[in-house]
Order: C-alpha cells, then sequence, then structure tokens
C-alpha cells in the first residue's frame, strides 16, 4: 500500500464532494435538524390529555373530582359533555382521548358507604398513551379517596425512589446520546452507499481500474473525506447536545473520540459493501435504507428499549452494531462510564470494523465486466 | 389527438417498468422492503414495558420481605435476575445496565410491619431511558401500596371508587394494532418518493433525458409517464401490507375497503409531487437521496406516527398541518381501528386534497420549466 496513490484518491473524492455543495450541505444539515426536532418537539412525557366528561351526578364531589382532573397536568378537560352519545362522537373524531362518566348515584353511594362507579373510556388506538393515560385516572381517583375520605396520605409502607443517571427523568437526557448514533450510522450510509456504485454507473471505474491504484488502497482513500464529514458531524452533534440541550456530559472524550472512529469506520465499510455489491445508486439508496437506518433507528434501544422486544427480535438486535455504540454513548454521556464497563460493547465495535472492511476489500474486484 | 396522448404516456410506462425491473434485485425490494419494515414496527416500536430486569436487595429476609418480592415477580412487570449481596454489588449492576430497577428492603422491615410502624423500601431506577423509568417506579408503587393495604385493611380509605376502565377500538390495548396500519404510510412514503426523485434524475445523470426530449412526448406526458408507475408500485405495497398484517398480525379492519385505496389515492398525489419536486432540485442521484431523507426524517418525526401529536410544542403541532403523512395516519388508523366512515373522515380526506393538488401543481411547473 502506496500513502501517495491513497492520498490522491482521497484527493479526488474530496474535490467530488465539494464540488457538489449541496450534498455536503445536507451532510450537515441532516444532523442539526434531526438533533432539533428530538431536542424541542419530541418529548416521551404524556401531558394534556384530552377528555370528555359527563357529570350526571352535578354533586358537589361529582364537581370536585372534575375539579381535581382539570388542575391535573396530566389532563386537560376540553368539554363537558351532555349526552353519552357525545363523548362518543368525540372519541371517533380524535377530539377526545378519553372519556369520563360520573353516574347519577355516585355522590349517593360514597355518602352511604358503597363502592362508588366511575366509567372511564379510552381511545385504545394508540395503546401506549391509553395505557398511561388509564395509569394517570386509576392514580387520580385514589388520591380523590383519600382525600375526601380523611384518611392520612401516609401509607403504611413509604417507597423511596431514587433515580441514578437521570435523576430528573427528563426523556431528552435518553434521547439525545443515543440520537447521535442513529445520525451517524445514517450519514455514513447515505454518504458512502453511492460512492463506489456512481463510479460504475458513470463509467469512470474503467478509469480508476487502469491506475495502479490497490483495492485498499481505494477503499481507505474513497472513505477518508466521509470519515472527515461524519467526525464534523458527530463533534457538531455533541456540541449541540451539550450547549443547547444540557445534556450533561460525564465520561472522557478521549474515550468518546477513539470509539467514534472505530464505529463509523465499522459504518463507512459497510456503505462501501452495499455500494460495491450494487454497483448501482437505485439499489443501493434502497438496500442502505433498509439495513442501515431501520435497524439503527428502531433496533439500537435508543428510543425503544431493547427488553420490551419480542425474543427473537431481541436476539436480532446483537447484529445491528449502532446497539453497541447507543450503550456506549449513553453511558458516557449519562453514567460517566469509564473503559471498564464499556469493553465489552468497543469490541463489538472493533469486530464490526474489521470485519466490514475485510468484506469491503474481498468483494471489490478490480476488472471490468 | 387524446389518443395518441393516451398511447404515448402508456409506452413511457412501459419503458419506465422495463427500467425499473431489467435490474431483477428491484422486484425482489419492492417486495421485501415493505413486508421488513412491517416486521420491525410491528414488533419492535412498542413502549410497553415489561419483564424489567431487577436486582433485589434484602437485608431483611424474612417471610414479609419474601412475600414483596413475590408480588413483584407475579406482576410479570419485574424480572428479578440477580440477587446481591452488597451495596457495591447493587451499584456495578445498575452501572453495567444489568438491572433497570434495584429494590433494597432493609433490615427491620418485617419488624416494623409487624408492630405497624411505618416502614420504607428503597427503589432505585437506572433514569437512562427515562420512560422505562417512569413506568417501572410506577408499577413497584403500586405493587408495594397494594401489599401495605392487604396487610393493614383497616388504614385504607373507607371511600370506594370502583373503575371500570374501557378501551375503545383497541381493547386489549397491542401496540400492533396501531403501528401496522401506520407502516403502511410510511412504506408508500419511503418507496415512492425514492423511486420518483432517483429515476428522474438518473435519466439526468445518464444523459437519456435529452433523448426523452427529442420524442414527441409532451411535459405533461412525461410527468405522468415518470409518476404513474410509482403509483402502481405504490398501490402494490399498500396491498401487500394490509394483506400481511391482517393475515400475520391480526390486524382488524373495520373501515370499508373502498374508502382504503379512494385516500390512498389521494395521499399519493402529495408524495409524487413531492418526489417530483426533490428531481428538479436535485442534479445528481446522491443529492436527490439526500434530500429525501431530509424530507422524510422530519415528516415520520412530525407525524404522529411514533410521537403523539398532541405533546409537541404549539408551533410544532401547527407545522404538521403541512404535514400529508399527518392526515393520512388519521384515515388509515381510523380506518382500521375505528371504521370510521366518510362522514367522519373527509375533514383529513379534503386537506389531503389540497395539499397534493397544490404540490402536484407546483412540483409540474418546475418540472416544465426544466425541461424546456
Amino acid at each position: 500500500m502506496k500513502f501517495i496513490r491513497l492520498k490522491a484518491i482521497a484527493k479526488k473524492e474530496l474535490l467530488q464532494i465539494i464540488r457538489d455543495p449541496l450534498s455536503l450541505a445536507m451532510g450537515f444539515l441532516m444532523p442539526v435538524l434531526l438533533l432539533f426536532i428530538f431536542g424541542y418537539a419530541i418529548s416521551l412525557d404524556v401531558d394534556d390529555l384530552t377528555t370528555i366528561v359527563h357529570d350526571l351526578d352535578r354533586s358537589s364531589l361529582s364537581r370536585e373530582l372534575v375539579a381535581d382532573l382539570t388542575a391535573s397536568r396530566y389532563f386537560k378537560v376540553v368539554r363537558s359533555a351532555g349526552s353519552p352519545r357525545e363523548i362518543e362522537e368525540y372519541l371517533d373524531a380524535g377530539r377526545a382521548r378519553l372519556g369520563l362518566m360520573i353516574p347519577g348515584d355516585f355522590s349517593r353511594d360514597i355518602r352511604a358507604g358503597r363502592a362508588a362507579q366511575l366509567q372511564v373510556v379510552v381511545d385504545g388506538s394508540d395503546s401506549n398513551t391509553a395505557t398511561i393515560a388509564l395509569g394517570y385516572i386509576a392514580a387520580l381517583s385514589e388520591i380523590y379517596a383519600r382525600r375526601i375520605s380523611g384518611v392520612p396520605l401516609v401509607p403504611l409502607i413509604e417507597v423511596r425512589p431514587r433515580v441514578w443517571y437521570n435523576p430528573e427523568l427528563k426523556s431528552r437526557n435518553f434521547i439525545v446520546p443515543g440520537l447521535i448514533a442513529v445520525i451517524m450510522m445514517v450519514i455514513a450510509a447515505l454518504l458512502t452507499s453511492l460512492c463506489i456504485a456512481r463510479e460504475w454507473e458513470r463509467g469512470t471505474m474503467e478509469q480508476l481500474i487502469a491506475t495502479p491504484v490497490t483495492t485498499p488502497e481505494l477503499i481507505l482513500g474513497k472513505m477518508a473525506p466521509y470519515f472527515l464529514i461524519g467526525f464534523i458531524d458527530m463533534g457538531l452533534s455533541i456540541t449541540m447536545a451539550t450547549m443547547l440541550f444540557g445534556v450533561p456530559f460525564k465520561g472522557s472524550l478521549f474515550l468518546l473520540g477513539i470509539i467514534s472512529a472505530v464505529f463509523l469506520f465499522g459504518g463507512l465499510s459497510f456503505g462501501i459493501i452495499i455500494s460495491i455489491v450494487t454497483k448501482s445508486q437505485l439499489v443501493s439508496s434502497q438496500i442502505s435504507v433498509v439495513a442501515t437506518y431501520l435497524p439503527a433507528f428502531l433496533l439500537s434501544g435508543f428510543m425503544f428499549s431493547i427488553s420490551n422486544m419480542a425474543r427473537p427480535l431481541q436476539i436480532m438486535t446483537r447484529i445491528v452494531p449502532a446497539r453497541y455504540f447507543v450503550a456506549i454513548l449513553k453511558g458516557l454521556f449519562l453514567k460517566g462510564s469509564t473503559m471498564r464497563f464499556l469493553i465489552v460493547d468497543a469490541t463489538f465495535l472493533l469486530i464490526f470494523a474489521i470485519v466490514t472492511f475485510t468484506v469491503a476489500n474481498r468483494k471489490f474486484v478490480k476488472r471490468i465486466g | 389527438m387524446l389518443s395518441d396522448s393516451v398511447e404515448r404516456i402508456k409506452q413511457m410506462v412501459i419503458k419506465e417498468f422495463i427500467q425499473i425491473f431489467r435490474d431483477k434485485r428491484m422486484k425482489a425490494i419492492v417486495f421485501v422492503i415493505p413486508l421488513l419494515q412491517t416486521m420491525v414496527f410491528g414488533y419492535a416500536v412498542t413502549m410497553d414495558v415489561n419483564n424489567i430486569p431487577t436486582a433485589v436487595y434484602d437485608l431483611d429476609r424474612t417471610y414479609e420481605s419474601r412475600e414483596l418480592v413475590r408480588r413483584l415477580t407475579a406482576s410479570g412487570y419485574f424480572d428479578i435476575l440477580h440477587l446481591p449481596a452488597s451495596p457495591d454489588e447493587v451499584r456495578d449492576l445498575l452501572d453495567r445496565s444489568r438491572v433497570t430497577v434495584a429494590v433494597q428492603i432493609d433490615r427491620g422491615f418485617s419488624a416494623d410491619l409487624k408492630r405497624r410502624i411505618p416502614t420504607a423500601v428503597q427503589v432505585l431506577v437506572d433514569g437512562t431511558d427515562s420512560n422505562t423509568g417512569i413506568v417501572a417506579l410506577d408499577y413497584a408503587n403500586r405493587i408495594i401500596l397494594k401489599y401495605a393495604r392487604d396487610l393493614a385493611p383497616a388504614g385504607a380509605s373507607p371511600v370506594r371508587i370502583d373503575l371500570r376502565q374501557r378501551a375503545w377500538y383497541n381493547p386489549e390495548l397491542k401496540s400492533k394494532n396501531y403501528n401496522v396500519p401506520g407502516v403502511i404510510a410510511m412504506v408508500i412514503m419511503l418507496t415512492s418518493l425514492l423511486l420518483t426523485s432517483m429515476a428522474v434524475v438518473r435519466e439526468r445523470e445518464i444523459g437519456t433525458m435529452e433523448q426523452l426530449m427529442v420524442t414527441p412526448l409532451r411535459p405533461m406526458e412525461l410527468i405522468l409517464g415518470k409518476t404513474i408507475p410509482f403509483a402502481i408500485i405504490a398501490f402494490f405495497d399498500m396491498v401487500l401490507v394490509t394483506v400481511f398484517g391482517v393475515l400475520v398480525f391480526d390486524i382488524p379492519i373495520h373501515g370499508s375497503l373502498v374508502l382504503l385505496p379512494l385516500s390512498t389515492a389521494i395521499y399519493l398525489l402529495s408524495i409524487l409531487g413531492i418526489g417530483l419536486m426533490i428531481s428538479t432540485v436535485a442534479k445528481t442521484q446522491q443529492q436527490a437521496l439526500m434530500s429525501t431523507f431530509l424530507f422524510y426524517m422530519p415528516a415520520v418525526l412530525l407525524s404522529g406516527f411514533m410521537f403523539p401529536l398532541e405533546n409537541m410544542p404549539d408551533i410544532f403541532q401547527y407545522l404538521t398541518y403541512l404535514n400529508p403523512l399527518r392526515y393520512f395516519l388519521i384515515i388509515i388508523r381510523s380506518l382500521f381501528l375505528k371504521g370510521s366512515g366518510f362522514g367522519i373522515l373527509w375533514p383529513q380526506m379534503a386537506a389531503l386534497l389540497v395539499i397534493g393538488i397544490m404540490v402536484i401543481t407546483l412540483s409540474a411547473i418546475r418540472f416544465r420549466k426544466r425541461l424546456q
């Protein structure tokens, strides 16, 4: 391997990238946009559940319950219904997620010491929000019952919760570190998956083949500029995460740099493999979406916990490199993990990088036809 | 004249199909990608929290403490994997993410309970995953409080409220019923956007656009010829995912089977329009791919597909009104789960139609200009 040939290829690729400023700009815009959306727009906290109430009792007790509901930040009472039919209409049209019906004998039952009924209907289509909503309603009615019966709120066993690593349980702190892994994988795939197929399609590959450049030189040279872009994106993402969103970074930056380099190298090699195998930009783009973006987004545990997935899917996540990188990033950001804790995940990334680079070299045949 | 025009469009569509499927791998791609997406979304995208990896650090070792642990296990939410013997071990398990929750029962727990003195249980939660953390705490709270109440029924409140809960449309609260119909919208969007934008740009990149321009094809015919094949593929994918969802995932369809293709057609107006628009901006396939993604990611994130719209700040909520995916998701989910008819869905369909006509007109004008 001659460094001068590698440098020449890298220079050529860099020139080609610079001549396409639109793609380059989008390569930098993508992480900023995604971090922005995840940082500002998306929250997994469920608040302001649209609720419609039908109070048939109209007593001071039932009004107190409705007042509790209105005061809570978890519910937003959008309407006081005049009939059960109206609850149905609101849920059908999606204007309310939750319907609460207080029967006519609610206060009478409470005063007589009987169990008072409350009917709750929830729009179950979004099962996740529905489950949380039902939990809130149960907690609210429990507190209400204790208060009006004058029972002290301290139970026999007190639960003393302590939350480590992310004491305020902010979903932003949980999402943003993992998101960086997803961004890196998507960028790596989008940028490199076309870079070899393009040469074949345009016929410039023949010119490259005619030169004395060897396969590893070609692949490393092609990867170098994208590696640079990936690293700039990484720096951009980390700056935004810590400065703009106030996500704590407790670990070592040096460790982060090294591990990211390994991950990026693997991701870029993977994109190159796709490009080499398909030789067509159209096919490449389709495959890279399924093979990189989907698993990195859905199966990496960045947002959807792996332990909640079905068993076969959990096993599948083991071959998703982003999974290991997400775990490392969360450890570095929130737990301040040291190498001792990250070694297993880092080893997987190293294996991934070595395997993909070797395969890329094997698959590339420097021959026409 | 009209029949000539139809004939030219037909030939163009045939040419386009030959070109796409000349690469045999594209046939597989059109089949496999939607099914893969359905599988992954159907199984993976769930926020349901079960089998939380848990450690129990029991310093009390009495009947009462074991009973509490038994109740945690029996709930199905907690999977007790480790029984650490020291606080250091607890810390280590959490640091290494081997467990998400650690319950610590201190010495004297049962003695306190027997004397009816309020006592405490420590619940340590790994807050890294905030969603699981919140839900796990809530579950632990409920189970422990229930235990306390069972031990001391006299302390319970005399007011009893009997909560009758019902979930409509999806009584068992299965997340796949919510996600799989959504996948149809996603698959159509990604496949059509990528194919449309890249197919046009490729002609330009490899120089065959000039050949097309010397044919008698009029610009409008060229546009139709370039979009109809992808509309057909999108329809095929829609049927494929629907059949797969119903047969494999057991997703109910309560709504009308006429409204489904009709609304898909309206939705396609916007998507093909955006694909066409990208093809007028992008000069290379690389640019087309990047622009498609730059549109696709925010569109999915701000559509209500995975993240409820109500939780977003107002400004982002307003932004979602421009997103065709938002409307189609409401339509398709209501059709599958609620069985809603035209009477309820017409506002969404109207909005989608307006956006679609605007986008496709704009991009057709731009496309014609670029040709000339």
